[in-house]
């Protein structure tokens, strides 16, 4: 998965966990807690959903890396890579 | 116990927590099982059939209201944890409810501007006192307690000074949630506050079960399994560790984890009378139990000239919340009235709804007609003093009634003594002696249909995911 494709993952994500939150117009670069009501809760199903899409584990130690959208890219890249994009919300 | 664990997780009691853990689960994958003794769901919070129709055995409210679109509160998070959309729960608001003390009364509503002018009419000076209660109410983190030994009772004293604003504060947040005499845990009492005054009561529209069918619903899709009538006969242990359960049929079943709503006394008597005898100490038995009476009306409550949702009652000159000596105390209640939330599938009939603390010890001493004989009892001296409060006698207008007691939670839920608030002591963790059973639901701490819920997704995110991720 490219970048792009890491942030439209993770951005499905989102939108099946908080249904009731604008995510056009996020910055990447910007922690997401800052821009959409995210706690530790919604964070877990992140987590929980990586895995049961694409079979990624994130330990628990390693969360901090998924605080922005660059920061999912950059850390699930290796984790991602050779897998294909799966949309449940397209 | 040879065989390979077959489930991840056994839920005991599908109750509301038992039934959130089970969505929890069954959402990431795990092979998830709840096992229910009785043959409905719901548990402290079910239905049941009398006469051609259908009553809630405790709903008098879903506390936790708030607007659709509310973030980051309770019922928010709960909903978002569950998938759930607000529209699902067809929640229709109070109108208003009560608090009447002698000489006195409080209305609130599901808007706390209310409570506040009510405050300053009829405690002018405490208006202060309440602020800074309020003040230090929002800025206490109730889900991450710092100290769970404090008492409610001295925090309120220490913001108010009248006693008996003290007291009337306390009424609806004890009835509602205290397993303890007379007082409550100020962590519980800080969430009983926020989730009864601040943001307030509303009521599924058709009661629990749509709300319980949603549920069960929502978790069989995701592939939970849920057996009915298969009480757990034993948690079955070894060194230290669960390994599962033996039915009251005889069969085993190997888990990784248990989540046991039965209550921590239930649970620990269930691992064993050793395990009961060192572990469980007989002051931390609950002690509360009540006296509920439905009464079906030929007419609408509101059209008797009784307006309020909830109305939470003290005659005496000073207000009990204990067991009370005989079989039930009269003297302070609860009136409910579900016709007056507002609802897009109004109520057929009217209803009154009555809730009196109550003795099981006494309950459980009454054999044959002597029972069914001390419950009309019981009814006509609850109904004597409610008529005051209602304006009207319920038996004048009466079609139906029902009346429960202790012994009839005690029956359906396996509850000690039917101590529906359960153990005087929770256990926020939801630890058990045990390494992989945890608690869920009233004795971990949170109450009511919302917090019995949220405990149950918590304890499963803690102890049921997370370590999955490893």
């Amino acid at each position: 998965m490219t970048s792009e494709e890491i942030i439209t993952a993770i951005k499905d994500i989102i939108a099946t966990i908080a249904p009731d939150e604008e995510l056009v117009g996020l910055d990447t670069a910007v922690p997401l807690r800052d821009q959409i009501e995210l706690d530790s809760m919604d964070f877990l199903d992140i987590v929980m959903e990586l895995r049961k899409r694409y079979g990624v584990q994130v330990p628990e130690a390693e969360y901090g890396e998924l605080n922005t959208l660059d920061g999912c890219a950059r850390y699930l890249a290796p984790k991602l890579e050779g897998k294909e994009l799966k949309l449940v919300n397209a | 116990m040879s065989s390979p664990p077959t489930f991840d997780t056994i839920i005991i009691g599908a109750g509301m927590s038992g039934l959130a853990a089970g969505i929890r689960l069954a959402q990431f994958d795990q092979r998830v099982l709840i096992l229910e003794k009785h043959y409905l769901w719901g548990g402290l919070n079910s239905f049941f059939k009398r006469a051609g129709r259908r009553f809630d055995v405790g709903l008098h409210a879903l506390t936790n209201w708030v607007p659709k679109g509310t973030r980051g509160t309770p019922l928010s998070k709960l909903l978002r944890q569950l998938r759930l959309g607000y529209d699902d729960l067809k929640l229709g608001q109070q109108s208003f409810s009560e608090v009447r003390f002698p000489g006195v009364k409080l209305a609130f509503s599901n808007d706390f501007e209310l409570l506040r002018s009510e405050i300053a009419r009829a405690f002018p000076d405490q208006v202060e006192g309440f602020e800074s209660l309020v003040r230090r109410i929002d800025a206490y983190d109730a889900f991450r307690p710092s100290d769970t030994s404090l008492s409610a009772r001295s925090q309120l004293s220490q913001s108010i000074s009248d006693p008996q604003l003290v007291d009337m504060l306390l009424c609806p947040l004890l009835f509602y949630g205290s397993a303890r005499e007379d007082d409550v845990d100020w962590y519980q009492g800080v969430i009983l506050f926020k989730s009864i005054l601040q943001e307030g009561f509303a009521r599924p529209a058709g009661g629990i079960k749509p709300l319980l069918d949603l549920l069960v619903a929502r978790y069989r899709d995701l592939g939970g399994e849920l057996r009915m009538r298969s009480g757990v006969k034993e948690i079955v242990h070894e060194d230290g560790r669960c390994l599962g359960v033996r039915l009251e049929d005889g069969q085993e079943l190997a888990a990784q984890k248990v989540l046991s709503s039965a209550g921590w006394a239930e649970s620990m008597r269930l691992a064993g009378d050793d395990m009961y005898a060192r572990h469980v100490r007989p002051e931390e038995l609950g002690t509360l139990s009540f006296v509920e009476s439905i009464h079906v009306l030929d007419r609408e409550p509101a059209d008797l000239g009784f307006g309020a949702t909830i109305q939470f009652f003290n005659d005496a000159p000073e207000f009990r919340y204990r067991r009370p000596a005989g079989l039930v105390d009269t003297q302070s209640g609860v009136l409910c009235c579900p016709n007056n939330y507002a609802s897009e599938e109004p109520l057929r009939e009217g209803i009154i709804r009555t809730t009196s603390l109550a003795n099981p010890v006494a309950w459980r001493e009454l054999v044959g007609d002597a029972y069914e004989a001390a419950k009309e009892e019981v009814q006509t001296s609850i109904l004597a003093r409610a008529q005051e409060h209602l304006g009207f006698h319920p038996r004048d207008y009466s079609v139906f009634s029902d009346c429960f007691t202790p012994r009839t939670v005690e029956r359906f839920t396996g509850r000690i003594d039917g101590a529906v608030y359960g153990a005087s002591t929770k256990r926020f963790d939801g630890k058990t002696p045990l390494q992989n059973l945890h608690l869920i639901g009233t004795d971990q701490g949170l109450l009511g249909v919302t917090g019995a819920m949220l405990s149950g997704v918590s304890m499963a995110n803690r102890y049921c995911l997370k370590p999955s991720l490893r």
